[in-house]
């Protein structure tokens, strides 16, 4: 941080306003998300609420819903990820240009959900994608939803552009592709992507 | 340069100039911030052709078996002809002669589709 926060204030208190080129880039970059144009299951239809009049996440500058995974910067994963879709939803993601985020909205696409002790639905998106916020409900309500951007819009601001907190798309080491899952006999392969999710350790 | 400026044209070439810099400029910004500032991080998956989430299967030059010129024509005689035949009939009164011959050739077109069907047996239920 080039400039003391205190300094900072007391200088906006005087008339002079001074920023750094992160806090403009990232002020630049949370107020002008993309989100994807892609719904799952019935959490979707509370994403389409948000984005309608009553709610209005244009208010915080994320209505430009895009039908292309190619200029859109956030996927909400709104609903049940079925085994069957989640190579598409995967493939959908790496598809997405850096920076990208996520957001896991309801207790499917976070855990499941009712169906986690089913055959055929993915217990958490985050087993093959990095969730930046996850989103309890069944389904979240329009508000929960935009808690969860506002939430996200706090992320983007807080990432630092150089340095060893610098977040994965400014990495050039970091990885770009996350593999998508095959379906297999019993299950996707592989399971989960280990370098994303790793199996919670359950403390007795 | 006194010459140029008192030249009546002169305000209007500067002011294409002003226009040429007001669309280039933003285009030149995000050109350069694409190459230097944004992280691309390409891969086979992130490039490939469709965006749909499925992957593409087979090749996209599928042909059609010319034989379906048959439903063409039928299509055309029983569907789009009945189409022009009913303002036809409602207009049959104020006519003239040219407007008859014109419609005549237009339907004895068909007549002959339809006969070309006929013989060639599509019309039989197999």
């Amino acid at each position: 941080m080039a400039v003391d926060q205190q300094l900072k204030i007391e200088m906006g208190k005087q008339g002079v306003f001074v920023t750094t080129l992160q806090e403009l880039y990232n002020w630049g970059r949370r107020n002008s998300v993309w989100p994807m144009n892609f719904g799952l299951a019935c959490c979707a239809i509370e994403m389409i609420a948000t984005t309608m009049a009553r709610y209005d996440i244009a208010r915080f500058g994320a209505e430009v819903f895009r039908p292309s995974p190619r200029q859109a910067d956030m996927m909400i994963i709104s609903g049940t990820v079925t085994k069957k879709m989640a190579p598409q939803v995967v493939r959908l993601y790496n598809q997405m240009a850096e920076p990208k985020y996520v957001i896991a909205m309801g207790a499917c696409a976070i855990s499941g959900g009712p169906f986690k002790q089913g055959y055929n639905v993915l217990k958490g998106i985050d087993r093959y994608i990095p969730v930046d916020v996850h989103i309890p409900g069944c389904p979240p309500r329009p508000e929960a939803l935009l808690q969860a951007f506002i939430t996200l819009q706090k992320k983007i601001d807080a990432e630092a552009l150089t340095g060893q907190e610098r977040p994965r798309f400014l990495d050039p080491d970091a990885p770009g592709e996350f593999p998508v899952p095959e379906p297999a006999e019993h299950d996707l392969e592989p399971t989960a992507n280990q370098d994303v999710w790793h199996a919670p350790v359950v403390i007795r | 340069m006194l010459q140029m400026a008192s030249n009546p044209y002169f305000s209007l070439a500067v002011l294409f100039l002003a226009a040429l810099c007001f669309g280039l400029t933003p285009l030149g910004l995000a050109w350069l911030w694409a190459r230097v500032f944004a992280p691309p991080k390409p891969n086979t998956l992130k490039n490939a052709i469709y965006e749909c989430g499925l992957e593409s299967k087979g090749d996209a030059w599928v042909q059609f078996r010319s034989g379906y010129y048959l439903y063409a024509i039928i299509f055309l005689v029983f569907d789009v002809e009945a189409v022009f035949l009913l303002p036809f009939a409602v207009a049959f009164t104020g006519l003239g002669a040219a407007a008859c011959v014109a419609m005549l050739v237009f339907v004895l077109l068909l007549v002959e589709g339809l006969a070309w069907a006929w013989v060639k047996g599509v019309l039989t239920w197999a």
